[in-house]
């Protein structure tokens, strides 16, 4: 019987060996493995074998058995990897056809200025707050240090629709009505970004709707060198550490004293270009301390209070940032304008 | 302000600083320097000349030779100037000279002449046309004085000066003046001020005795000064004070009329010369003007007053508007001898508004405008009549006839050094100040720390202790205080709930595809009134108006930014960019108020306009144009993504500009928040656009609607049974409608229903159509059975026979 098994072995692999598809080596499991297959015959012969042998043959079978069955799946499993392999190449596509587009829009380039700027004073512990475009004479002027027949409202012709009631022409009134809000407490800590319209004609330079962001701290002990510290923090975090910023005595009717803040030119590092006008800085933001009269007229003592707030153009910044030479472009929505700045 | 560097040389020592660093210097102490440019292009061998002889040309009608003596040598310079003449000290460009415009002097031949060198005009050594004397404007020019043969005739003429640009911010008037800005200089350099010569020679003839002075109005003319000078020549003003007019932009006109130009410039006090002889009286009274009063003005304008004018007057007429300008009837010509000199000081509302009225500003108006220096007002006048005497040969009567209700008192300033550091944050002492207030010139008084400051009445901009931080503030130097972060009670910072969710709505409406616009607030009155959404729309709901408009253009608030928005679409699909998709989140102002007595309701709207084609994916074969149903698709999402679908619905509505099939009301708990639809073919054709659709919500109800309680939805641990319907029903039927009647019947069990097929056509019976629905079954607590689904599934088809005759479709 041994003789027979190893015959059956030698055949079964043989067998394995040439089949050629699925079918075939089913066909060669089916005739050495299955119930009916001459290895269950000798294993059903085993009864005529003297005692002692029947483990022996038993275990010889078993071992035939086994390996005829390795073999088989071994040849199954490459037979499916070829047939994968196939299946693969068939399925090959050409890579560098276009994808199908996905839709994509972005935010206006001043929204992703006015939220980054935001964003920083945030991180500063700043609020964020917000007022009406068509404003009170009272809040955007008077409240401000600005009583009627102020020389300084020349300086910002308006679009006035009754005598009382105007556009506003700065976002400064969001920080006289916060102040009221707050009656008389501090600290006041806000952001106040928002449009503003003044009666310009649009020309390259200038604009009659544009955009502001205004901030302001009221509190019981500020100083014009924190107005430094933090200007110092946004302007770095802004236009990059190696900024240095500088300031320049100014006047707003609002604050006392008034500064406007330069930062030193990114083209030249300071040295002077064509950009700075050769001066090596470049005009930023206008600030100060608030101004005593503003202070009282919201309700603060401004002898236990002092403040410091500053205002900024987002589009003359972002004028400055990528060089964009005209701000009519921010109001035309030229598509191909818009789209550069939706990147990332 | 444009300050002449060799002017200001007279008053401060600027030796050994460039102009640059002069520059650098007064911008960050105080007044920014917005230019520092060169008077003239300084001229190498341009020299003084005198011409010995002149003698007409032998082969030329129009050339004269000139025998021309320049100091070392003497010249033959063939000459065509019209004026040239023996005996004048002219400006000799000898050869090697190269004037403006790269104009080379070399010796030559002029019709057989020698020329060695030109006897130069204004114009050709770069002077303005508009600042060449009359007489000078057709030929050469020619010195007056005497100026030394040979002399640098470049600096006689000013061409080497630098001129300063300062660009002064209104608080600053003080520097509207030379000596103000000696002030500044010598406060930030720390040198003394040498002052100009006020003491004047004068006859024992009163001025009282020939002049009388009554104010009627002491409020707008607190102080009045009147000086007579006598036995005048009008001619030309010296050299160098006509280069000092033009080196500031002021045009010389006569001596007498450059002088009181000139002190206006030094002073910063505006002067006025009357003919003496032409006054019409000898009493200068000054009172208000009265209703259509008239006068003729120096440029020859008739101007009609009222009586918020103040005006000068010979006890009858009108001779001057005070601090505007003076009358052609009284002004200084060639043949005036006396001269009556006005220095006043004028009430600066006065000024500007008769200054704005009559559209006269001008250097003087400007100056009273601010507020003049009082301590200077007397002090110029003497200062013109010393001038006068030395350069129009004028005889000076004894006395200034004055009305003087003028305060002359300063100020005081009381404030601590502690308090000085408070608020700048720095850390001065006492003697830091003390040394500040000495180089800025300020009197005071110190007991301890506290300083009492006398403030000058050139400094009206000083009167709060802020002022003086201000001033001690940039003296010290701002670039020496240091940078520090705020103390106190730090706050979170942070955006409110409504701004966070403003900003989820932005990145939605990005990340779904759309490009955010910012349009103009203000449009036509035709745009403000255009699709207008019904939810604005009301009872005299209308655009609010300005005052005023600049233009058309923008003379009206939107109540809807659409057609703005639509116009900047169609500026797109006409350059080619036929592909849009806007939004834009933005305020609407709505009043009911013809005449606004309160501030109209800014609400909040969030706006979309999409046209061109949706996706385009040729090669694949997929292309799909923007339609309704994109277009309420981006909604759909929106309000998903904000949870508040289920309280929206959407119903056939009509709105002004849209179309009138295809546009809906958006509905939050059955109240109309907004539409969206398809413009009007008509608008579109008014815009040059093709298909185009648009939405516009209510921002703020919007987010009202959400919950701001977010809760936990266990997933579910039971499958979910899902069955479809088709459902035959007439073709008005709303697919909206019929869902929410099958959501309804079919609750608590049904969580789903979805339209997955709509058929309309030849296997169907006209007028019908076919709806079919994917309904969700589920019930989070257990495995739904069979019977219980069927029994619910009965219960909805007999609803909907019921409601809509709906039929299953066989």
């Amino acid at each position: 019987m041994k003789e027979r098994l190893v015959e059956l072995k030698t055949e079964a692999l043989e067998k394995v060996a040439q089949a050629e598809d699925a079918k075939a080596l089913q066909d060669v499991k089916v005739q050495y493995l299955g119930k009916k297959g001459p290895i269950t015959e000798v294993l059903r012969g085993m009864g005529k074998l003297p005692k002692e042998e029947r483990p022996v043959i038993g275990q010889m079978a078993n071992d035939v058995r086994e390996e005829i069955s390795t073999a088989i799946d071994e040849k199954q499993t490459k037979m499916e990897e070829a047939a994968l392999e196939k299946q693969l190449q068939e399925e090959t596509i050409d890579v560098t056809l276009p994808g199908r587009p996905a839709q994509t829009g972005g935010p206006h380039l001043l929204t992703s200025l006015i939220e980054e700027i935001e964003d920083l004073f945030i991180g500063m512990g700043f609020e964020i707050a917000e007022g009406p475009e068509v404003e009170a004479d009272y809040y955007n002027f008077e409240a401000l240090n600005l009583p009627k027949g102020h020389p300084a409202r020349d300086m910002q012709d308006s679009f006035y629709i009754t005598e009382e009631i105007l556009m506003r022409t700065h976002t400064s009134p969001v920080q006289a009505r916060t102040m009221e809000q707050h009656k008389g407490k501090g600290p006041v800590k806000v952001i106040c970004p928002g449009k503003v319209y003044r009666r310009d004609t649009d020309d390259a330079t200038h604009s009659h709707q544009f955009t502001q962001i205004e901030g302001l701290l009221v509190d019981k002990h500020v100083r014009m060198s924190d107005l430094k510290g933090v200007l110092n923090a946004f302007a770095k975090q802004m236009f990059g550490e190696e900024r240095e910023i500088r300031l320049r005595p100014s006047f707003f009717p609002f604050t006392e004293p008034s500064v406007e803040m330069d930062i030193s030119c990114k083209m030249c590092g300071g040295e002077g270009c064509s950009v700075c006008k050769g001066t090596g800085w470049i005009e930023i933001l206008g600030a100060g301390m608030v101004h005593p009269n503003v202070l009282e007229m919201a309700g603060y003592d401004p002898n236990e209070y002092t403040g410091f707030a500053f205002g900024m153009g987002p589009e003359r910044i972002a004028m400055l940032k990528y060089g964009i030479d005209d701000i009519r472009h921010f109001y035309t929505n030229d598509v191909r304008f818009l789209n550069q700045f939706h990147k990332a | 302000m444009f300050v002449s560097l060799n002017w200001l040389k007279q008053y401060v020592d600027l030796q050994g600083l460039t102009p640059e660093d002069l520059a650098e210097k007064i911008t960050k102490t105080g007044i920014e320097v917005e230019g520092v440019e060169p008077f003239g292009e300084p001229i190498e061998n341009l020299v003084v000349g005198y011409v010995k002889e002149c003698n007409q040309h032998p082969n030329a009608d129009k050339l004269n030779v000139c025998q021309v003596d320049v100091g070392d040598e003497v010249l033959q310079i063939v000459c065509g100037a019209p004026n040239v003449a023996q005996g004048q000290k002219v400006a000799v460009a000898k050869p090697g000279a190269v004037l403006p415009g790269n104009f080379q002097i070399k010796k030559a031949k002029l019709r057989g002449e020698e020329s060695s060198g030109m006897i130069c005009s204004l114009q050709e050594l770069g002077i303005d046309e508009k600042y060449v004397p009359a007489e000078f404007a057709e030929g050469i020019f020619v010195f007056d004085g005497d100026p030394e043969v040979g002399a640098n005739a470049s600096s006689l003429l000013n061409l080497d000066d630098i001129i300063i640009e300062l660009g002064l911010t209104p608080n600053r008037s003080d520097a509207l003046s030379m000596l103000g800005v000696a002030y500044e200089v010598a406060a930030i350099l720390d040198t003394p001020i040498h002052f100009p010569n006020e003491d004047v020679q004068i006859t024992e003839e009163k001025a009282e005795d020939v002049v009388s002075v009554t104010v009627k109005d002491g409020n707008l003319n607190p102080y009045y000064g009147a000086m007579v000078v006598k036995n005048i020549e009008v001619g030309p003003a010296p050299l160098w004070m006509r280069n000092r007019l033009i080196s500031a932009g002021i045009r010389p006109i006569n001596n007498v009329v450059d002088i009181t130009n000139y002190v206006l410039l030094e002073y910063g006090q505006p002067l006025h010369a009357f003919d003496y002889d032409r006054f019409g009286s000898n009493e200068v009274v000054v009172r208000r003007a009265t209703e259509g009063e008239t006068i003729k003005t120096l440029d020859g304008e008739e101007r009609t007053l009222s009586s918020n004018h103040l005006v000068i007057t010979n006890g009858q007429e009108p001779v001057a508007i005070a601090g505007v300008m003076g009358g052609a009837d009284s002004e200084v010509h060639e043949g005036t001898t006396t001269v009556l000199l006005e220095a006043a000081y004028f009430d600066p509302q006065a000024v500007r508004s008769a200054a704005k009225e009559h559209g006269l500003r001008s250097e003087a108006s400007v100056r009273f405008e601010k507020g003049v220096d009082p301590d200077r007002v007397q002090r110029a006048g003497l200062r013109a009549a010393q001038l006068l005497s030395d350069y129009a040969g004028g005889e000076v009567l004894d006395g200034v006839v004055a009305y003087d209700e003028l305060s002359y008192e300063e100020k005081t300033v009381t404030f601590t050094t502690s308090r000085m550091n408070h608020v700048l944050g720095t850390d001065m002492d006492d003697a830091h100040i003390q040394d500040i207030l000495r180089k800025l010139q300020f009197s005071y008084e110190q007991e301890g720390e506290t300083f009492t400051v006398s403030i000058p009445t050139r400094r009206g901009d000083i009167s709060l202790v802020e002022d003086m931080v201000e001033e001690i503030g940039r003296m010290y130097g701002y670039d020496n205080i240091p940078f520090t972060m705020p103390q106190g009670a730090g706050n979170a910072g942070g955006l409110t709930a409504y701004q966070a969710l403003r900003r989820k709505v932005r990145r939605y409406l990005e990340g779904a595809g759309l490009s955010e616009t910012l349009t103009y607030s203000l449009t036509t009155e035709e745009r403000a009134n255009l699709l207008v959404s019904p939810d604005v729309q009301g009872e005299n709901v209308r655009p609010v108006h300005l005052a005023m408009p600049m233009s058309e253009e923008h003379s009206h608030l939107r109540l809807s930014a659409l057609p703005e928005m639509l116009a900047s679409a169609s500026y797109n699909v006409a350059r080619k960019q036929k592909d849009v998709a806007f939004y834009e989140v933005g305020s609407i102002y709505v009043t009911k108020e013809a005449v606004l007595t309160k501030q109209p309701d800014e609400k909040e709207r969030l706006a979309g306009v999409l046209t061109g084609s949706w996706l385009t994916h040729p090669w694949q074969q997929e292309k799909k144009n923007v339609d309704f149903y994109v277009v309420k698709g981006i909604l759909d999402g929106l309000f998903d993504y904000l949870d508040i679908e289920e309280q929206i619905s959407y119903q056939q509505g009509q709105v002004d500009g849209m179309h009138p099939g295809r546009t809906a009301l958006v509905k939050l708990n059955g109240e109309t928040i907004g539409h969206v639809g398809q413009l009007h073919p008509k608008l579109q054709k008014g815009y040059d656009l093709k298909e185009a659709y648009a939405f516009d919500v209510d921002l703020e109800k919007v987010f009202k609607a959400i919950s701001s309680e977010e809760t936990y939805t266990p997933i579910p641990r039971y499958p979910s049974i899902s069955r479809d319907i088709a459902l035959v029903v007439d073709e008005n039927v709303a697919a909206g409608d019929l869902r929410k009647t099958i959501l309804e019947t079919g609750a608590p069990l049904v969580k789903n229903c979805l339209v997955f097929d709509v058929y309309q056509g030849e296997h169907l019976e006209a007028g019908k159509k076919s709806l079919a629905f994917s309904l969700l079954y589920l019930d989070p607590t257990r495995t739904l059975k069979d019977e219980e689904v069927e029994e619910t599934h009965h219960a909805i088809l007999d609803k909907v026979k019921e409601q809509y005759s709906a039929e299953l479709r066989a």
